[in-house]
């Protein structure tokens, strides 16, 4: 037990507030959220405009302008993130946390081949040569099980198919071995078929390199099946946090919602459901 | 900008590219050629519509019937107009654009006399306009709604709305009378004109080549305050369009995508959001660049230099219809040039246009 104890959690962060001020009105995006996340898979579920992304976000430092983030505590590996200038939290992202967002046709520079992407990352981090990030880009393509890395290397990003494009983006989050990635909506853009392949190659690299994950999507079963802990989110606060296995047994109305939202096959409604949303939940 | 080739998948990506280049090429070179023939069926056509008889303007007024009309049985006006232009179609193509009335020369010499004068001022010109205004735009990018924002955008109004003529006499005023800093106005010093045999015309091209230093510092200071004006308001638009260029590139994914890997934000903006606003922004550098090279008619009044703009000027305000059309095929050549090479850069700069 006091082993455990030696290692601070991976990420802590405690009423993390995420806002907008506007002239007109002040819209608060993230309300409050408190997590700790260890070496696992924790999912981030909600609809639209929850603030799961903004968490994400927050986490980087990349929340757009003006949004303003504020927390009681945010570490990352023992280390206070709100005590760090700009220039240190850049310093940290891409070397130890990273992302994969949604759609890899508008994440990759369209301009520059994706060889030369996947590179850039390995030489912004460690000082090597041009030769030599290109030999870890190419085993970076390789990883993501590309069947041809020499020839992908020297693609454009129109020229790769959008379930390529996705493990590209993953060998490339990768590429200076991140211990925290968080993963938005990263399936979201795919079909069916090359959803699962994407999930599988990330599933794979995560556990090989004891990663921990953060997973932002609005597909509860797939969250559930894929993560060891899922937070629900509603309009920027928690509803209710719990171990993946138990998701079918949520007791919250929201997350109930959710779940009944997805329709069924084997159900015949004449009317879809509607996700029920109050107010007073945001007590 | 291609990774250094060294093995065959390399090399076989960069010929495709080139085949496709190819291409594109030969398609542009198509439309150029209609192009071309429009401007020229344009030109033909004004040279026999305007009230300026070309046969009176070569014979005078006093000139009798039988002379006039001898005139007119040699100058072809006599036959059929599709005739007409067949005969003037293939003296242009022999770069023959008929006679100034005005100097007496062939038109096709005087403008290669002039051009050199207005192809010096544009490129200098616009040099200054890219030099400066892309920076200037893309830092009023990057830190919007800050000063630096304000400060160019008051200086790209005052480059707008400011006349030429007006910013070029007080530049005159101030840089050559009262501080001394540059020479006057034409190309060059009495002392030192014709010295230089013309091998381009460029001035400060032949000085340079044959090493006649003197020359090229005079031939410089008088260059370098028209060509300061032009660049001024070359800048003006030029930083313009990056601003706006750049504040899209950055709002793109691919620059959170950037920020991600942790890349340094000067690499983030020079590396990657400018270099995708390089190919609509050599379209916007070709035209400014184009319409300098059209002769600025103001700025080579003041500064009594003597370019193709004010050729042109002069024999449209002396009826001198051959040096006026034959100076508009030549511009409307210049002007279809430049927008192929801008359209090829185009494409090379893009990859999803290849």
């Amino acid at each position: 037990m006091s082993s455990s104890t030696a290692r601070p959690p991976l990420l802590e962060i405690a009423n993390l507030n995420v806002q907008f001020h506007s002239r007109v009105e002040t819209v608060h995006a993230v309300r409050g959220l408190s997590f700790t996340l260890g070496r696992e898979r924790l999912g981030i579920v909600g609809e639209s405009g929850s603030g799961k992304s903004l968490t994400g976000r927050a986490i980087l430092d990349l929340v757009p302008l003006p949004g303003r983030v504020s927390a009681d505590r945010m570490t990352f590996m023992g280390q206070d993130l709100l005590a760090m200038s700009a220039k240190q939290r850049g310093a940290l992202r891409g070397a130890h946390m990273s992302m994969v967002m949604q759609d890899p046709k508008f994440s990759l520079n369209p301009v520059m081949t994706v060889g030369r992407q996947i590179a850039e990352a390995y030489r912004a981090h460690s000082k090597m040569s041009g030769r030599q990030a290109e030999e870890h880009a190419l085993h970076a393509l390789e990883s993501v099980r590309i069947r041809d890395p020499r020839r992908v290397y020297n693609l454009y990003p129109h020229e790769v198919s959008g379930g390529m494009g996705q493990r590209i983006m993953i060998a490339m989050v990768l590429a200076a071995e991140p211990e925290l990635l968080i993963a938005d909506e990263p399936t979201s853009a795919l079909d069916v078929t090359v959803q699962m392949q994407v999930l599988a190659i990330l599933d794979d690299l995560v556990k090989e390199r004891g990663m921990g994950l953060i997973f932002i999507s609005h597909d509860l079963p797939l969250v559930g099946a894929f993560c060891d802990r899922v937070i629900v989110l509603y309009s920027g606060q928690v509803m209710e946090t719990l171990e993946a296995s138990e998701l079918a047994q949520a007791k919250h109305p929201y997350t109930q919602g959710l779940l009944n939202c997805m329709p069924d096959l084997n159900r015949r409604d004449d009317a879809l459901p509607v996700l029920k949303r109050d107010k007073a939940w945001l007590a | 900008m291609i990774t250094s080739g060294k093995d065959s998948p390399k090399g076989g990506v960069s010929l495709r590219r080139f085949g496709s280049i190819g291409q594109v090429v030969a398609r542009e070179t198509s439309t150029i050629l209609a192009t071309f023939l429009g401007l020229l069926i344009v030109t033909f056509l004004i040279g026999r519509v305007v009230p300026i008889d070309a046969v009176l303007a070569v014979v005078g007024e006093n000139a009798s019937a039988e002379v006039y009309n001898n005139a007119k049985v040699e100058l072809g006006l006599d036959k059929p107009l599709l005739t007409q232009f067949g005969i003037y179609l293939v003296k242009i193509l022999q770069g023959d654009f008929g006679v100034s009335n005005l100097t007496g020369n062939p038109v096709f010499s005087d403008i290669a006399t002039v051009f050199p004068a207005t192809l010096e001022l544009a490129t200098l010109g616009t040099l200054i306009g890219v030099l400066i205004g892309i920076p200037t735009g893309v830092a009023a990018a990057v830190y919007r709604g800050k000063w630096i924002d304000h400060l160019a955008r008051v200086v790209g109004l005052f480059g707008y709305s400011v006349p030429v003529f007006w910013l070029g006499l007080m530049g005159l005023l101030l840089f050559y009378a009262k501080l001394g800093w540059v020479e006057g106005p034409g190309r060059q010093s009495v002392a030192y004109a014709d010295l230089l045999s013309p091998v381009t015309g460029v001035i400060l091209l032949d000085a340079a080549v044959q090493g006649e230093w003197e020359i090229f510092w005079d031939a410089f200071y008088h260059l370098i305050l028209p060509a300061t004006l032009l660049g001024f308001f070359s800048l003006a638009y030029i930083s313009r369009m990056t601003r706006s260029f750049m504040l899209t590139e950055l709002q793109q994914q691919y620059v959170t995508t950037a920020r991600v890997k942790g890349l340094s934000e000067g690499r983030i903006i020079w590396r990657h959001a400018l270099r995708n606003a390089v190919a609509p922004l050599v379209a916007v550098i070709a035209l400014s660049y184009a319409s300098l090279l059209e002769g600025s008619v103001l700025t080579e009044t003041i500064f009594a230099w003597p370019g193709l703009g004010r050729y042109i000027t002069n024999s449209l305000l002396n009826a001198d219809m051959n040096a006026v059309l034959g100076g508009t095929v030549v511009i409307g050549a210049i002007f279809i040039g430049v927008n192929l090479l801008s359209d090829i850069a185009g494409r090379l700069f893009d990859p999803r246009t290849r």
